[in-house]
C-alpha cells in the first residue's frame, strides 16, 4: 500500500485519538517503526495490521473507522491541499461526482505509483446514484461514503449515503441528492492566492 | 463513398453560443475594431471592449512585424500572441481564423502557460474555462506536484538528519575505510579501563599536499588509499589504524610496552611509504614522518596528553627531515625548543617519569 495512503492512516488515528493510540497501535500491529513515509511504499499486509489494531483498540467496528477516515481526508485541516484537489472535480456535487470516474487517472498525474480504486458512477432514478468502487482493497468503500459525506457538506449539498455492500466484486454506494444549495458550503477558488502557503 | 458530396450549408452560430462554445474569443472586423468580446475575456479586460479598436486593448508580439493600425488581414490563419495594453499586462495566445464574407477575423485565445497568474490576477473560476479546456487540470497538476513536492522535501529534511545522527554516530572514515577519530578514541578508552598497556605513533605524511595540488584530488585520494593499505598490512591484528585528519593518522598497539616494539613497525611504514606511488601514469612521491609514545610513560596515562607529545615527537621527526619517526621523551617535554607546540597541552603534569634509558630514535631515512 502507497505510504501516502498509510500515513494518513496514521495522521487520522494520531489526530483524532491522540499520540497514545498511536503508540499502542504500532506495538500491537508490530511495525517495528511508528512513522510511515508518505514517499514510500509498503506491503498490504502492514495497512491491515494497522487498521485491525487501532480497531481493537478503540473497540470500533473497522468499517466505521474506514468511514471517520475519509470524513477526516476531506475536513481535517492537514489535509486542506487534498480538499482543494478534489474541489477541483467540479464547481458543483453533482459535477464532484461526474469526474469520480477521473480520480484514479488525477490521482496518477499527481502521484504516479498511487493506485486508488476505479470508480463508476450510475444514475438510479431522479437525483439518485450509484458509485461502483472496482479493484480497491476491501473497505475502500466505507472511506468513500465519508469521503463523500465531508464533500457533500464542502459543497453545501445535502445527501443521503448507504454503503450496500459488495456487488460483482465491487463495493456500492447508494447517492441520494437532496438538495444541492442546502448550505453554504466552504469557500474554494481556483487560485490559492491569499491563502497561507 | 458515392456521388458528389451533399452541399454543406454553411454553418451560423449565435453570439451566445459562441460565448458558450469559446469564452475568450474576439471578433474583429478588418479595419481593426473589436465588434465583440467572449465573457472570460471581457473580465480580463475589465470590460467590455467592443466598439473599439484593438491597439487600445492589446499589443500584438506576434507576427512581431504587424505595424498598429497595419493591416489586420494578414493575421489571418496565423498563430498570434498578445498581451493587454494596461497592467497586468497578461500575455494571451491563439489562433485567427477570416469569417466569410469579409464578417473580419475571429480570434479564440487562451493563457497558455501564465494560466496559474491569469487566475490569480483575475480571479478567474471553474465556469470561465470550456470544458474541453485543460486549465483547470493545469492548476490541478500544479497544486497536485507542489503538495507532492512538499512531502518529499519534508522525507528529504528526515533523511538528512537520519543521515547526520548516523554520521555522529559512526566509527569509519568513509574515505579510506579505517577507523575514525571517534573509534579510535573508543579503542583507547577500552585499553585505559582495563589498564592494558599500549603504545601510539602519530603519523603524518610528508608532500601529501603536493600531490594534490600537482595531480589532483583523485591523486590524493588514491594515495590516501594506499596509505591505509601500507598501513594496515604493517600493522598487526588487533591494532587500531585511525585517520584522524586529512592526511593524519593515529596507530594504536594494544599489549605494546616497550618502544622498539613500535620502532620496528614505524620504520616498515616509512620505508613502504616512500616508494613512488603509481596513479594514472604519473609517481606520487610523498614518505611518512611518525611520532611515538607508550601507555607505560605515564602514571596516568590520558589519551590527549598521549597524543601531544606523540605530536611534539612527530614535530622533532619534521624538524630533522621528514621521513622518520621519533620517540617521544621527557627531554622534549621540557625543551621549549619547538614553541608551536608546546602549547599544546603539556602542563608540568603532562611529564612521563618513566623515562630511563628511552631517547630519541630515528628511523633510518632510505
Amino acid at each position: 500500500m502507497h505510504g501516502l495512503i498509510n500515513r494518513s492512516i496514521q495522521s487520522f488515528l494520531r489526530d483524532t485519538y491522540g499520540t497514545s493510540l498511536w503508540t499502542r497501535t504500532v506495538l500491537e500491529a508490530r511495525l517495528g517503526f511508528d512513522n510511515f513515509e508518505a514517499m514510500l511504499v509498503y506491503e498490504d499486509a502492514i495497512t491491515d495490521a494497522v487498521l485491525d489494531a487501532a480497531a481493537r483498540q478503540l473497540r470500533r467496528p473497522r468499517e466505521a473507522l474506514l468511514e471517520d477516515l475519509g470524513t477526516y481526508l476531506v475536513s481535517h485541516p492537514h489535509f486542506e491541499s487534498l480538499r482543494r484537489l478534489l474541489r477541483f472535480g467540479g464547481s458543483a456535487f453533482v459535477d464532484f461526482l461526474h469526474s469520480l470516474d477521473e480520480l484514479p487517472g488525477r490521482a496518477r498525474l499527481a502521484v504516479p505509483d498511487l493506485d486508488i480504486p476505479r470508480f463508476q458512477l450510475r444514475p438510479d432514478g431522479a437525483n439518485r446514484f450509484r458509485l461502483d468502487c472496482h479493484d480497491g482493497r476491501p473497505g475502500y468503500g466505507h472511506v468513500m461514503v465519508g469521503i463523500l459525506r465531508a464533500m457533500a457538506d464542502d459543497y453545501g449539498a445535502l445527501v443521503v449515503l448507504e454503503h450496500l455492500g459488495g456487488q460483482d466484486g465491487a463495493e456500492v454506494i447508494g447517492i441520494e441528492l437532496l438538495a444541492a444549495d442546502y448550505a453554504q458550503g466552504r469557500p474554494f477558488a481556483l487560485s490559492t492566492a491569499g491563502r497561507p502557503a | 463513398m458515392t456521388g458528389a458530396p451533399a452541399m454543406i450549408r454553411p454553418m451560423s452560430l449565435s453570439m451566445a453560443a459562441l460565448a458558450q462554445l469559446m469564452p475568450m474569443y474576439l471578433w474583429l472586423s478588418l479595419t481593426g475594431v473589436i465588434l465583440a468580446a467572449g465573457p472570460t475575456l471581457c473580465k480580463v479586460l475589465g470590460r467590455d471592449p467592443a466598439g473599439q479598436g484593438l491597439p487600445d486593448h492589446f499589443l500584438i508580439r506576434r507576427p512581431a512585424d504587424l505595424l498598429p493600425g497595419g493591416d489586420f488581414t494578414r493575421l489571418s490563419g496565423c498563430r498570434v500572441q498578445m498581451q493587454l495594453r494596461h497592467p497586468p499586462a497578461t500575455l494571451l495566445r491563439g489562433l485567427a481564423v477570416p469569417l466569410e464574407d469579409g464578417a473580419g477575423l475571429l480570434f479564440n485565445l487562451s493563457f497558455g502557460i501564465g494560466v496559474a497568474e491569469a487566475v490569480r490576477i483575475h480571479a478567474l473560476t471553474d465556469s470561465d474555462f470550456a470544458p474541453t479546456d485543460l486549465a483547470v487540470e493545469m492548476l490541478y497538476m500544479a497544486e497536485a506536484n507542489s503538495a507532492v513536492m512538499q512531502e518529499l522535501h519534508g522525507l528529504n529534511r528526515r533523511l538528512q538528519r537520519a543521515k547526520a545522527a548516523a554520521e555522529q554516530q559512526a566509527l569509519t572514515d568513509t574515505l579510506t575505510g579505517l577507523a575514525n577519530r571517534r573509534a579510535m578514541e573508543q579503542a583507547v578508552d577500552r585499553l585505559l579501563q582495563t589498564g592494558t598497556d599500549f603504545g601510539l605513533a602519530q603519523v603524518d605524511l610528508d608532500f601529501f599536499k603536493q600531490v594534490n595540488d600537482t595531480l589532483g584530488h583523485a591523486a590524493g585520494d588514491h594515495v590516501l588509499h594506499e596509505v591505509a593499505r601500507v598501513l594496515c598490512d604493517e600493522t598487526r591484528t588487533g591494532d587500531v589504524v585511525a585517520r584522524v585528519g586529512g592526511d593524519e593518522f593515529v596507530l594504536i598497539f594494544p599489549g605494546v610496552s616497550r618502544m622498539e616494539g613500535i620502532a620496528a613497525i614505524a620504520e616498515r611504514i616509512i620505508d613502504r611509504l616512500s616508494r613512488p606511488i603509481g596513479y594514472a601514469g604519473r609517481e606520487c612521491r610523498i614518505s611518512a614522518s611518525i611520532g611515538m609514545t607508550l601507555s607505560r610513560l605515564y602514571p596516568q596515562p590520558r589519551l590527549d596528553r598521549m597524543l601531544g607529545d606523540a605530536d611534539r615527537a612527530l614535530y622533532l621527526s619534521k624538524m630533522h627531515g621528514r621521513g622518520r619517526a621519533t620517540a617521544f621523551s621527557r627531554n622534549m617535554a621540557t625543551d621549549p625548543e619547538p614553541p608551536a607546540i608546546v602549547s599544546g597541552g603539556a602542563g608540568p603534569d603532562a611529564q612521563p617519569v618513566t623515562l630511563g634509558t628511552l631517547s630519541t630514535l630515528e628511523a633510518k631515512k632510505p
